[in-house]
């Protein structure tokens, strides 16, 4: 087993996938000679040639809707938004084509739209969100969110398995800054399955993607007093609400967690949930810890401010704890 | 909105320094109708004199806390029924805690007694299975019955209520470790686990049980006991009259006297001709009152001229912090505001001052002295000021030696303007005698700091900005 960055488990699970299907290929801005923004796809033209690493021109309608016609076609695309807040760009392309197609016209649309997402590098409100929770709202699209490494590939290559559209967020902040084993042989990992990333009693702390690691380290500071279960729910659509009730049977206690804005983020979901099927088990209203609903900050300390920092999730679990 | 179960009013957290408060006012009486958001009651604390709303919409049926009581914050203070919900204020008292309470003799005497203001409870001793020392208020809450149910306890989350279904428990036998002593789940599954369920009064205590000997400091602190009772009583000699200082006052005693005991204060006195302010404020003043709706005062221009005088003299916006010296980019400027009556005094702050043209400080000031009247004041409106001007000069006084306001270095006091014959020198150079609006300014500082000569060089450039006002520059 190898340790790899967050990045490198990405684009070796892509290389390798690649390599094995013909099916599958990248279409992004930048994503061939340039290697991606990120370099995600570095020296992938080298390998595949220019028809399986398309350079697209700048318009994410074209990427989109290419990649439904080509999926509707047999193929396996993969697509690269630069950054995940152009995806709004190709909102028709998604959400009125290729989420519905199966529905109405019982083709498959395997496409998989990779978002470099999130905040805390100073991009502003441009380049730093996380709107996995506008794309949860609408049916017939898959969302996932991994946190470590070894989720990273097993989710991609899931994703690209996948009959369906999935909306694959990476998280920049984890690119380079998280490292870990990862599995050399192929696997993948179910969607609708989440990780216990911590097990404790008292408070239930459910969470994903770059969060998973703000989350951790609350609970590590909170160790003596508190026994924090985190739960990282590495999908949300679909998204494992069994782990998550059962949980909550244990501790009774909820916190939910997320980098995206408040208002109708997808911790809403997961709250009204716990209040519909598991209010007898709760000994305290379900938490959340947010962003709170601005568009995200250029300015360092404003973005500090706005992303929900390691005291801020203490002071949650605090509050929850002394209920 | 009306409400459908009691509402406990409790007295306000009134700024993160602040824990108690005291009523000054009633403005409903017991049995009156009230609406949510009415203003029910007026409280004074030492930062900030405020009205409280009512929470809810009802009928105030209990006042629990009389005025010129001062109590900690959170302490219940009233209660808001529903319309009609006449009496139905607490809880009837528990079977099981009543039989406990009668049961342990030496604690009934406690129990049946009406708590006295002042007079903190001896808490019933551990066999009780009601939390004395756990339970914020009951024994200053004058409730008859002095049960000790205390509020708070009341809620029973879902969670708690299904284990004391499925174990047929009494949530109220069990000691609540949550807030405001409900009991958490983990205190019923202790309680059933130690087999309490049925067996409760003479089960042994839980194991949060209150150890009140051990905690005598939080005890008293907790029960709201009255601040003034705790003083000395003071007994009036014939021909007096006592009455308590409030939080105020107090405040005010405490912040003035350790102000003289921390700062060198030295006061100087400059002479300052106000004909052009006179003659563009005339000129002015209906403009901005149309136009702006704004009354264009004197002070507005001393402030700003002080704004100005500040920015080539920043020591003036200074403070001493241990062996350092720290100086603010920033001024945000305390105007001293008198309350009706000699009630005290309020010192209410316009944030960063220097940013505001004379328009802009016009308002600020009104604004922050209207809501200072008014008792609108939150608790950040009076903090954080760097730099005060005080203005008794309204009541005509000619000199003062104002007490600077901790940290702060420096305090301006604004005299009154009055037309003083003074002698000028005309056009062809002759000395002559001219009546003109003069007006003191009198300027306290901390000579730790501050040293005479730089003091004085401020001062002139205030009277220079005021004497030469450059009416385009605003």
């Amino acid at each position: 087993m190898a340790v790899k960055t967050y990045l490198q488990a990405i684009s070796d699970a892509l290389r390798d996938e690649m390599r094995r299907d013909k099916r599958v290929f990248v279409i992004g801005e930048d994503v061939g000679v340039y290697g991606g923004a990120f370099k995600v796809t570095k020296d992938f033209q080298q390998e595949f040639g220019p028809w399986r690493v398309i350079d697209a021109p700048l318009s994410e309608t074209a990427i989109v809707g290419g990649c439904t016609g080509a999926a509707i076609m047999g193929m396996r695309p993969v697509a690269e938004m630069q950054f995940a807040d152009f995806i709004s760009c190709a909102w028709d392309h998604l959400v009125t084509v290729a989420a519905k197609q199966h529905y109405r016209a019982g083709t498959a649309v395997p496409i998989v739209v990779r978002l470099p997402s999130g905040g805390g590098f100073s991009g502003g409100p441009f380049h730093s969100q996380n709107p996995e929770s506008s794309f949860a709202h609408i049916p017939g699209l898959k969302i996932a969110c991994p946190a470590t490494p070894a989720d990273a590939k097993g989710l991609l290559l899931s994703a690209i398995e996948d009959p369906n559209p999935v909306l694959y967020f990476e998280h920049k902040h984890l690119y380079r800054r998280i490292k870990d084993e990862v599995p050399d042989e192929r696997y993948t990992i179910p969607f609708g399955e989440a990780r216990i990333h911590r097990e404790g009693d008292d408070v239930t702390l459910v969470t994903w993607g770059a969060m998973v690691y703000t989350a951790d380290e609350a609970a590590k500071q909170l160790e003596d007093e508190l026994s924090v279960e985190i739960i990282d729910l590495r999908t949300i659509a679909p998204w494992d609400r069994e782990t998550v009730l059962e949980s909550v049977a244990k501790t009774s206690k909820a916190l939910v967690l997320h980098e995206d804005t408040q208002t109708a983020g997808f911790g809403a979901e997961i709250m009204a949930t716990i209040m519909e099927e598991a209010f007898e088990d709760l000994d305290a209203p379900v938490k959340r810890v947010t962003a709170p609903d601005t568009p995200v900050p250029f300015a360092p300390p404003l973005e500090k401010w706005f992303l929900p920092q390691v005291e801020d999730v203490v002071a949650g679990l605090k509050d929850l704890a002394e209920y | 909105m009306a409400t459908q179960t009691a509402v406990d009013v409790v007295m306000p957290q009134m700024g993160v320094s602040v824990s108690e408060g005291t009523i000054t006012k009633w403005l409903k009486a017991e049995g009156e109708e009230v609406a949510a958001d009415e203003s029910l009651l007026e409280i004074s604390t030492d930062k900030v004199d405020t009205e409280v709303p009512s929470p809810a919409s009802g009928v105030l049926t209990q006042i629990l806390v009389p005025e010129g009581e001062t109590v900690e914050v959170g302490t219940k203070l009233a209660v808001i029924s529903p319309e009609g919900g006449g009496e139905a204020v607490e809880e009837p008292p528990e079977p099981a805690t009543q039989q406990a309470a009668e049961e342990s003799a030496d604690a009934s005497g406690a129990e049946g007694e009406t708590p006295t203001a002042g007079k903190v409870e001896e808490p019933p001793p551990p066999p009780s299975p009601e939390p004395a020392a756990e339970t914020p208020a009951p024994a200053a809450t004058p409730e008859p019955d002095g049960d000790g149910d205390g509020q708070g306890r009341s809620f029973v989350s879902p969670v708690v209520a299904r284990i004391a279904s499925e174990h047929d428990v009494d949530v109220g036998q069990i000691e609540g470790s949550g807030r405001g002593g409900r009991v958490t789940k983990k205190d019923i599954l202790a309680f059933v686990e130690q087999g309490g369920a049925k067996a409760a009064p003479e089960a042994p205590p839980a194991p949060a049980a209150p150890a009140a000997p051990q905690t005598p400091a939080a005890e008293p602190a907790r029960a709201a006991v009255p601040a003034q009772a705790q003083a000395e009583k003071v007994e009036p000699a014939a021909g007096e009259t006592v009455e308590p200082m409030t939080p105020m006052r107090k405040g005010i005693a405490e912040h003035m006297r350790r102000s003289l005991d921390t700062s060198a204060h030295v006061t100087t006195t400059f002479e300052v001709d106000l004909s052009k302010v006179v003659a563009i404020r005339q000129k002015l003043k209906r403009e901005y009152e149309e136009r702006h709706g704004v009354k264009l005062t004197y002070l507005a221009f001393i402030a700003r001229a002080t704004l100005d005088a500040i920015a080539k003299w920043p020591w003036m916006n200074a403070e001493i912090r241990g062996e350092s010296i720290v100086t603010k980019s920033y001024v945000n400027l305390g105007i001293a505001v008198a309350l009706e009556g000699g009630k005290g005094l309020i010192v209410p702050v316009v944030k960063h001052a220097e940013e505001k043209n004379l328009l802009g400080l016009a308002r600020a000031v009104e604004q922050i002295a209207d809501r200072a009247r008014n008792k609108k004041l939150m608790p950040d409106d009076v903090q954080g000021g760097t730099f005060t001007i005080t203005n008794p000069g309204g009541f005509g006084a000619i000199h003062g030696t104002p007490i600077i306001s901790q940290p702060q270095v420096a305090i301006l006091d604004v005299e009154a303007m009055v037309k003083r014959p003074v002698v000028i020198q005309d056009d062809a150079g002759s000395d002559v005698i001219a009546i003109r609006p003069m007006m003191n300014l009198c300027l306290a500082y901390d000579h730790r700091l501050i040293d005479g000569a730089y003091a004085a060089q401020f001062m002139r450039d205030l009277r220079t900005n005021l004497q030469t006002w450059d009416e385009s520059a605003y």
